[in-house]
């Protein structure tokens, strides 16, 4: 793969690469740039500076914005399902409703909060500053990519406006329920729902295409791919596998939307539908779960590995400890995304296939538990013995391993065919894929922005604030969660409006509901203060300074702080170093940037890992 | 920059060990020896590509029900596909013009090469219109559905490609321009061409053949 590509360097940009001040001693010799620096585009206007922004760090920043006030509306659906489930008596919904409370949550914070979140916000913020370059490879593609969220957002919302309202039919979208009479939302809110999901893949795919070149192409001199924080790791290999799975929720969307509103049977079977006989015929719902799922399992790890790679960096600065096992980190995150491709029936256990078929994916899905539990036992061995600072990102770290760790383990009951049989539709996997794929990666959110908030705006977020947001949440999830397992194993069917008396079902089990809601809106409400201390903290937080918590990873070694566009002043830094060279011994201070020259550190030593 | 490594390489590397740091120092920070633009258009061809064989797999699960009628494909299509063939020849050699600076060879290469594009998607929708009015809609079956799905989006994907030729052409319609300038655009476009007339070909051959 060597094409002849003639580079033209253009003098136009303002930071055109200075080489003659280039002197330091020999050790610190680096060859001179072959490849030439980025050209940037420089607003002009307001607009064109905080609107249709062109700069990676502001349309990371208002993804974050878009896909939280998403979130909120997604927390504010689960409220109202808590409290049908908990006080059915109130009588505040109808069946229908619940529904579509239930779809709207699923579907907003899977995709548009935790997808957006971390591919969109955390991505666009910290890809190119980690990785030392000025801005992503096609920022014009990159803003485009922002507002075609936007559009996809809108799109979502607007089904709450139209006659009969949003689907109702589970996040899963199953044909043919979700285009029949009966289902919540049969008519337009499925057409608007897989239109938005259209868009957001479109826009996804934009903004993906940008977030790989830049990470292959557009590095600082001296970084190579195994030198890179692993959070660009885990972000890097999550958009590969969001651009190889997305296609499958395209395809499926597309034909469904077909079926919906030409009346095409690509996954209609034949139907009778109150009495009369639907012009369906021959169509294969299995097909389309297939599809689905063939998106809908890597998408798990699409919100998993970012989190993963975000975690493993919080870990190592805040116990000031190199990363135990760096490589096998990488290859555990690149493993994990290669073997997502291959589990996806398993969330088809109860689909009527044939036993082999689910016996390979068990084994497959059980095959996955190695890689991860390869990196939740680094995890730990880098705390080992590290100088432990109980910072707050470091808490949600500590929080996300417990958590992470125990909906792995129940994944490892509902990975196995006999025992996920009974188990299946009941609140044992809502406890389960909650507990994994909700709370985990939301903790290590909120462990990233507590870290990385003073880089965006220059000051921390207020301390005690952060500790009690950090008790509630964390405990509260557990109020929430722990129950639904017991539930669960008595057999409480999840997507049930209302239990009534049903003689089957434990008199517990509407105490423990109460309870479980009593907690939801608690940790619900702890988010307010979230809000409160990120806003409140933009004006009057402490100043952080430069560098704060004292990282080697380059987002903190610009030249200004907060970063200003074009990031890195007159020229762009060159890596000497990994991400990792914290408590080196001889090293005058506990950690050693990754762009200090080796001159600048004669007597440190790298201990062998 | 170094010889190009395979993935295995890269994932063997010891970032912390001495003499790696001395080779890693020597790093350009760029993986691969390929313009952003074409490692754009490669990744963008490797997700169409996902996107089509997902719908052919599809394609060969929906066969196997009963309900199945296979549409008839008329010769028109043939002509199409002869099109298609054409535009990618003709735009084969106004890459080899514009990379030999041949201007007046490479503009009207990329002349004709719109024309031939054009011509094909009015062709596709002279099919479209020759199938309904003989009565193969897309409800009526769905092998006739499948058809109409894959022609749209085989068009798209062109559509999106003659903005590209759109955007190459305009900035070479001056007299003074020289191919010099728009022979990166004009490969990428190439290339893009000689896949779309692969996916054809696929497609084609599976509706042919079933």
């Amino acid at each position: 793969m060597s094409d002849e590509y003639e580079h033209k360097i253009e003098a136009k940009s303002d930071y055109t690469t200075d080489t003659s001040s280039v002197g330091a001693s020999d050790i610190d010799a680096v060859p001179e740039a072959e490849v030439p620096d980025q050209e940037l585009y420089h607003s002009h206007s307001w607009w064109t500076t905080y609107v249709f922004s062109q700069d990676a760090k502001y349309i990371g920043v208002q993804y974050a914005l878009t896909a939280v006030g998403t979130g909120l509306l997604g927390l504010v659906l689960s409220w109202l399902m808590r409290i049908q489930l908990a006080y059915p008596e109130l009588g505040w919904f109808e069946p229908a409703a619940y529904y579509q409370f239930v779809t709207m949550h699923g579907m907003i914070m899977v995709i548009y909060l935790l997808t957006a979140l971390f591919l969109g916000g955390f991505g666009n913020f910290l890809i190119p500053l980690m990785c030392g370059s000025r801005d992503m490879a096609f920022p014009y593609v990159n803003m485009i990519s922002y507002w075609m969220f936007v559009v996809a957002v809108l799109v979502l919302l607007a089904s709450f406006f139209v006659p009969g309202g949003p689907t109702g039919a589970g996040w899963t979208l199953y044909p043919p329920q979700a285009i029949t009479s009966g289902t919540p939302g049969h008519n337009i809110g499925i057409v608007l729902m897989l239109v938005s999901l259209v868009l957001f893949v479109a826009g996804f795919t934009m903004g993906g295409l940008n977030y790989i070149i830049t990470v292959l192409q557009l590095r600082a001199r001296g970084m190579t791919l195994m030198r890179m924080p692993l959070t660009v790791w885990g972000i890097f290999t999550a958009t590969v596998l969001a651009l190889l799975a997305f296609p499958a929720l395209l395809v499926g969307g597309l034909m469904m939307t077909l079926d919906g509103v030409l009346g095409t049977s690509f996954f209609m079977p034949a139907m009778i539908s109150m009495g009369e006989k639907l012009s369906y015929d021959g169509g294969s719902p299995i097909l389309f779960q297939h599809l689905f799922w063939f998106f809908g399992h890597p998408e798990v790890y699409i919100v998993a590995l970012p989190a993963f790679g975000i975690v493993s960096d919080l870990i190592s600065i805040h116990s000031r400890k190199n990363i135990f096992g760096y490589r096998m980190m990488v290859w555990a995150i690149v493993g994990i995304g290669a073997l997502s491709f291959f589990v996806w029936a398993h969330h088809m256990y109860v689909s009527g296939m044939n036993p082999w078929f689910g016996f390979f994916f068990a084994t497959t899905t059980l095959i996955i538990a190695v890689p991860t539990a390869i990196k939740v036992y680094n995890w730990i061995i880098t705390l080992w013995r590290g100088n432990i600072q109980l910072t707050l990102p470091m808490l949600f770290s500590l929080a996300f391993i417990v958590t992470f760790l125990n909906g792995g383990l129940t994944g490892l009951f509902l990975g196995n065919v006999t025992v996920d049989v009974p188990l299946s539709d009941t609140y044992f996997v809502v406890a389960h894929f909650h507990m994994v794929m909700g709370i985990a990666p939301i903790l290590v959110v909120f462990g990233a922005i507590y870290h990385w908030y003073p880089l965006i705006t220059g000051r921390m977020l207020n301390e005690t604030l952060g500790k009690i947001h950090f008790w509630i949440t964390f405990v509260g999830s557990y109020a929430i969660y722990f129950p639904m397992h017991y539930q669960g194993f008595v057999g409480v069917p999840r997507r049930y409006f209302e239990i009534y008396d049903s003689p089957y079902i434990e008199t517990s089990t509407l105490l423990l509901n109460q309870f479980i809601t009593i907690a939801a809106l608690i940790v619900g409400a702890a988010q307010l203060l979230f809000l409160y201390n990120i806003i409140v903290s933009a004006r009057l937080g402490k100043k952080s300074g430069k560098n704060p918590w004292k990282a080697n990873s380059l987002e903190w070694q610009t030249p200004q702080m907060p970063p200003e566009h074009g990031n890195w002043g007159k020229e762009t830094p060159k890596v000497y170093r990994w991400a990792y060279d914290y408590s080196v011994p001889g090293a005058k201070e506990d950690y050693i940037p990754q762009n200090i020259p080796p001159s600048e550190i004669t007597g440190a030593k790298v201990e062998k890992t | 920059m170094s010889k190009e490594k395979t993935i295995f390489q890269t994932l063997a590397e010891k970032p912390w060990e001495e003499d790696q740091i001395k080779i890693d120092n020597e790093h350009q920070g760029q993986t691969l020896n390929l313009s952003k633009y074409k490692l754009g258009l490669r990744t963008i061809m490797v997700i169409s590509t996902i996107i089509f064989s997902l719908f052919i797999v599809s394609y060969s699960d929906r066969m196997l029900v009963h309900d199945w009628r296979s549409m008839p494909e008329p010769w028109l299509l043939w002509l199409n596909t002869g099109v298609l063939l054409l535009s990618s020849f003709v735009f084969h050699f106004t890459k080899l013009a514009a990379d030999r600076n041949q201007n007046e060879k490479a503009r009207n290469g990329l002349y004709f090469v719109g024309f031939l594009a054009y011509s094909f998607l009015i062709g596709q929708l002279l099919v479209w219109y020759q199938l309904m009015s003989s009565g193969y809609y897309g409800t009526t079956n769905v092998a006739n559905a499948f058809f109409y799905l894959f022609t749209t989006l085989h068009g798209l994907h062109l559509i999106g490609g003659l903005y590209f030729w759109g955007r190459t052409t305009s900035k070479f319609l001056n007299k003074s321009s020289k191919a010099e300038d728009v022979k990166h655009s004009i490969e990428l476009c190439a290339i893009y061409w000689h896949f779309l007339l692969a996916v054809w070909a696929v497609l084609f051959g599976l509706m042919l053949f079933t």
